[in-house]
Order: C-alpha cells, then structure tokens, then sequence
C-alpha cells in the first residue's frame, strides 16, 4: 500500500457519552482499493464510519482525506468532499419516490445534465429502481432498499463509498448480488471502505482488510493473507 | 333569507376564515415537521407581521396608494421581514435549546411569545390600531350571495401562496431536501444537506406566511391588536392537528375545516326545528373545539397525519 491514500485515521477515539466506542485507531484505504472492516457486533465498526463522516465527533486523533484534515468539518462538507456514507440500515427516506430519494443523493450537484446522466447510469445498473421508480422508497424490499442506498450515493458521484454492512438483513442469494455490486463499483473507479460482519465474503472482494475489536484494531493485512491463515479465520471471523 | 342563502353565505365567510387559518397553521405543521417544535410562538408572528404590514404601508400609501396592490406591496416587505425575525427566534431562542428536554423548549416558545405580545403592548399601550388601508367595497351579486372583491382579492392571495409552497415542497431539490431534514437528519447530512440551512429556510417560509395573513387580517378587517394573535394561534395549532401536524396539505385541509366549522356554527340554530339547541357566536370556539377532540378520538394522527414518525 505504498500508493496513493485516500484515507487516513490517526488515531482515532469517539465515544458515546463515557462509553468509548472506539479506543485510537490508525486506518488507511488506498485510492481505487476496497477495505474492509471486520469485527464483531459491538467492536466499533460503525463508529469508526460515522467519525470519519462527521456524524459522530472525533474525541481525539485525525482524518485524513486527500491529505486535508477533515476532522472537525460539519458532515455535510465532508459529504461534499466526496465522501460518501450509506449508513447500517439503509436509511432510505420515507415518504419520498424513489426518484425522489435518488434525486436528493446528487443534492450537492448543481449541474442538472449531469444528475440526469448518472440517474439514467443508476437506472441502467438498477432496472429495478427504475420500475418502481414513482413509489415511495420506504416501501421497497430489503435488497431494493439496499440498491437504492447505493444508487443514491452514486448519484452523489462519490471519491470514498463508506459502506457499513449492506448484506444485512438479506437473503443468502442477495448477499451474493450485493457482493457482487460492490466488485463492480471499485472496478468502475469507486473507493470502497466497507464494513461486513461477513467476513468470508469480505475478504474475498477486499483488497486490504482490519479486525477490529472493543474498539481496537486487532489485526490488520492483504485481504488474502488475513482469509488464508486458519488461525486468524477461527479466532476473529468466526463463520 | 333562505336556508340556502345562510348556507353560501356562512360558507363563503368560512373559506375567508379558513384562509387565515390555514396560512398560520402552515408555518405550525413546518416547523414541528422540521424540528419537531410546537412553535407556540407563531401566532405571535401573525400579530407582528400585521404590524410590519401597517408600518410599511404607512410609509409606502403616499406613493402607491393604500389599496390592494399596496397593501400586497406591504405584505411582500412584512413576510420578508417576519421571515427574518423567526430565523432570528429560532437561532436565539430555540437552536440552543433543541437538545434540552421537549418541555424546555415548549416554556422557551412561550417565553418567545409573551415577550412578543407584551413589547407590542408596550408599544400601543394595548390600544387598537387602525391599518389605515382603503379597500373598495364592490363586489359582485350571486343571486342573494354578495361575494365582495376583497373577499375574492383574499382567498386568491392564501391560495396562490398555499400552491406555491407546495410545488416547492414537492418539486424543487430544496424542498425535497425540507422533506428529507423532517424524516431523517443524519442521514440528510450524509447527503451534503446542511441541516441548519434548511431549519432557517423552514422557519423564514413558516413565518412569512403568518406575516401574509397579518397583513391581509389588518387590511381586511381594518384593525390591528397587540392581542390578536393569542387566539388566532390557537386555532391554527388546532387546525394543523385536525389536518396532521407535520403536514402541508393537512394544515390547509384543517384550516379550511375550522373556518367553515366556525362559521356554519354561529348560525346553527335547531330552534326552528323544535329542538333546543343553538350555538351562536358565543359558543362557536366550544363548538369546532368539540368537533376537534370528536376527530382526534376517532383519528389520533389528524386527518392527513401518518403515524407518529411519517411527518411532512
Ligand atoms: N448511540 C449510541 N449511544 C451509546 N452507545 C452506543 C451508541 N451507538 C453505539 N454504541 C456503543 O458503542 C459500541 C460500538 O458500537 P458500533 O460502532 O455500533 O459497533 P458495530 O458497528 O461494530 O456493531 C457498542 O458498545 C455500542 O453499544
Ligand atoms: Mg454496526
């Protein structure tokens, strides 16, 4: 990983309250790489993404995006930056379309050709959102909401995608297709940093993979080094 | 006069009424939509921008008259100004509070509004001012039903602003983005949303509209009253409710309802039909209120309301 970084964390300590969720942690995700980021419920996965987004303010320690320090910045000026987080759970908005909700994810993008190519482009990827592209979002099935989340961040035309556990709540077959959009939007130009609690399937996409736990990074390495060493797929990974 | 004629006419009065009603139950339903506020402040707003209509008037009639078009000159000036000051109120008064536990806020908005109420008394000594606009008094004649042009001047002016936050709540990329902050706000942040910049635009629409129909109240009815937006900003409250506070079209549905309820009830008199019961003017707030709490036992959410998350 001697390449060009997108992302950097220094570290990095949030916490709830006096509950610390994350405990300083260093990241990085190379421009053009996937990331994952493994753990168990509860190890401060989703923490980590909504600091890096703003969402969730830093305690201490810095994030790094192409090289300028984005720590303290509102999250929607980072999410202006190009850094784009499609939150657990989805987040799809209700009572707005479909259209409407991917219409919002280019809020930031003034130019209006340029909305209606990557709406077409999110249409061609997602046929389905096309057809049910007049009804409301909150009313799709898990995986539609799932595509939405994501064609909603590629309407924004994102630098960094910050995935946090698409494939939950899916059925097998959905995780599968899932993992497979993911595959195809790093292979179109997009940076993924992506949270899984599946780690099987993670580490087979990922260019690079860290373990975290209580908040710590206890692992890290090449996504095919991490999946290929028993030891470390029996004691962190579990199935 | 025939029951018919009573008819049209009450329902002609309650549609006046009822466009008062909706424009300040607009700005209740958007702001609780957006930040989950009962804004018992608001009908303060309608009272001050009624104020801010007369002062500009005052300054403008010399040069363009004290006619309709300068009193929609007035209103123009009055709602930019009031939107001002209910951006200023929600960033002093509310903006800090909004983490504070829901009854903070609720004794901030009343603060917000007694000091509005009493500084104008302060300032008229609680005496009533006369808008000093000059309406014509024609009209045109329906058979026995006189609907004056004042009146059609009126409900024209509510009813094109009414469309006109609609189709920016619904069509524009902004108003998308209103909607988006009412139903989830982290997430409209991720979205490059700044969450802060759509409450100020919430709250400057909300209260423009509270300055329309104040200005519009002064000239229609000719007078102005520090007091006149105690009870004014009740009955929107009520009418956002009935409609579904949190939303648009459900504020303009329940003002239009409690406009009409009011007027129908001062004339409802059963005497005539050997029964005895009558309203009259008197007892006509008892009266919608009833019919109010009639609705919400029957339908909690208001008439357009969703359940409690789905607002706006
Ligand atoms: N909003 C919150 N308030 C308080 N504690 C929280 C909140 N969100 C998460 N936590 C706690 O922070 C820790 C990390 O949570 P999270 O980042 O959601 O983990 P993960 O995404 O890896 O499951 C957990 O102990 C969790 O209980
Ligand atoms: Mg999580």
């Amino acid at each position: 990983m001697t390449s060009d970084i997108i992302l950097k964390l220094e570290g990095i300590a949030s916490a709830y309250g006096k509950i610390d969720a994350v405990k300083g942690i260093d990241l990085e995700v190379a421009r053009g790489q996937i990331v994952t980021l493994l753990g168990a419920n509860g190890a401060g996965k989703t923490t980590t993404l909504k600091t890096i987004s703003g969402i969730v303010r830093a305690k201490t320690g810095r994030v790094l995006f192409e090289g300028q320090d984005i720590t303290s910045m509102p999250a929607h000026i980072i999410a202006r930056a190009g850094v784009v987080h499609v939150p657990e759970g989805r987040h799809v908005l209700r009572g707005l379309s479909v259209r409407e909700n991917l219409e919002l994810g280019a809020f930031t993008v003034k130019d209006a050709t340029l909305r209606r190519d990557r709406l077409d482009q999110v249409f061609a990827q997602f046929p389905i959102l096309k057809t049910r592209a007049n009804s409301d979002g909150s009313l799709l099935s898990g995986g539609e909401q799932q595509m939405l989340a994501i064609g909603r961040a590629l309407m924004h035309g994102p630098k960094i995608m910050l995935l946090d556990e698409p494939s939950m709540g899916l059925a097998p077959k959905l995780v599968l297709e899932t993992m497979k959009i993911v595959k195809r939007l790093n292979e179109t130009g997009t940076t993924i940093l992506l949270v899984e609690q599946n780690a099987r399937l993670a580490l087979k996409l990922a260019h690079f993979g860290y373990v975290l736990e209580s908040g710590e990074i206890r692992l890290k390495g090449e996504a095919s080094q991490l999946r290929s060493d028993p030891s470390i797929v029996q004691a962190y990974l579990g199935t | 006069m025939t029951i018919f004629d009573i008819f049209t006419n009450q329902l002609l009065n309650g549609i006046v009424l009822g466009s008062f009603y909706a424009l300040v139950a607009l700005g209740y339903t958007m702001v609780f939509g957006v930040v989950k506020l009962l804004n018992f402040a608001h009908g303060e707003l309608y009272m001050v921008g009624g104020f801010a209509g007369f002062l500009v008037l005052s300054f403008l009639a010399p040069f363009i008259g004290a006619g309709w078009f300068g009193v929609a000159v007035s209103m123009v000036f009055a709602m930019i100004a009031i939107g001002f000051l209910g951006v200023v109120i929600e960033r002093v008064a509310y903006a800090p509070m909004l983490s504070a536990p829901r009854l903070s806020i609720l004794i901030t908005a009343l603060a917000v509004s007694l000091v509005l109420q009493n500084g104008m008394l302060a300032l008229t000594k609680g005496q009533y001012v006369p808008f000093g606009s000059a309406l014509g008094f024609g009209g045109i004649n329906l058979g026995k039903l006189f609907i004056s042009y004042n009146q059609m001047i009126l409900v024209s002016v509510a009813a094109l602003l009414m469309l006109a936050l609609e189709m920016f709540v619904s069509r524009t990329q902004y108003g998308r983005a209103m909607r988006a902050v009412a139903v989830d706000k982290d997430m409209s942040r991720l979205m490059g949303i700044n969450v802060n910049a759509v409450i100020a635009v919430t709250f400057f629409l909300g209260s423009a509209l509270a300055a329309a129909a104040g200005t519009m109240a002064g000239a229609f009815y000719g007078s102005l009253w520090y007091f006149m937006g105690f009870l004014i900003g009740l009955k929107a409250f009520t009418a956002a409710v009935i409609g579904g506070i949190g939303s648009i079209p459900g504020a303009m549905l329940g003002g239009l309802i409690l406009g009409l309820l009011e007027s129908f009830a001062t004339q409802l008199d059963l005497r005539g039909m050997g029964i005895p019961f009558k309203v009259g003017s008197e007892w006509k707030d008892v009266f919608s209120f009833s019919v109010l709490i009639l609705i919400l036992v029957f339908k909690p959410t208001g008439l357009l309301g969703k359940s409690e998350q789905e607002r706006m």
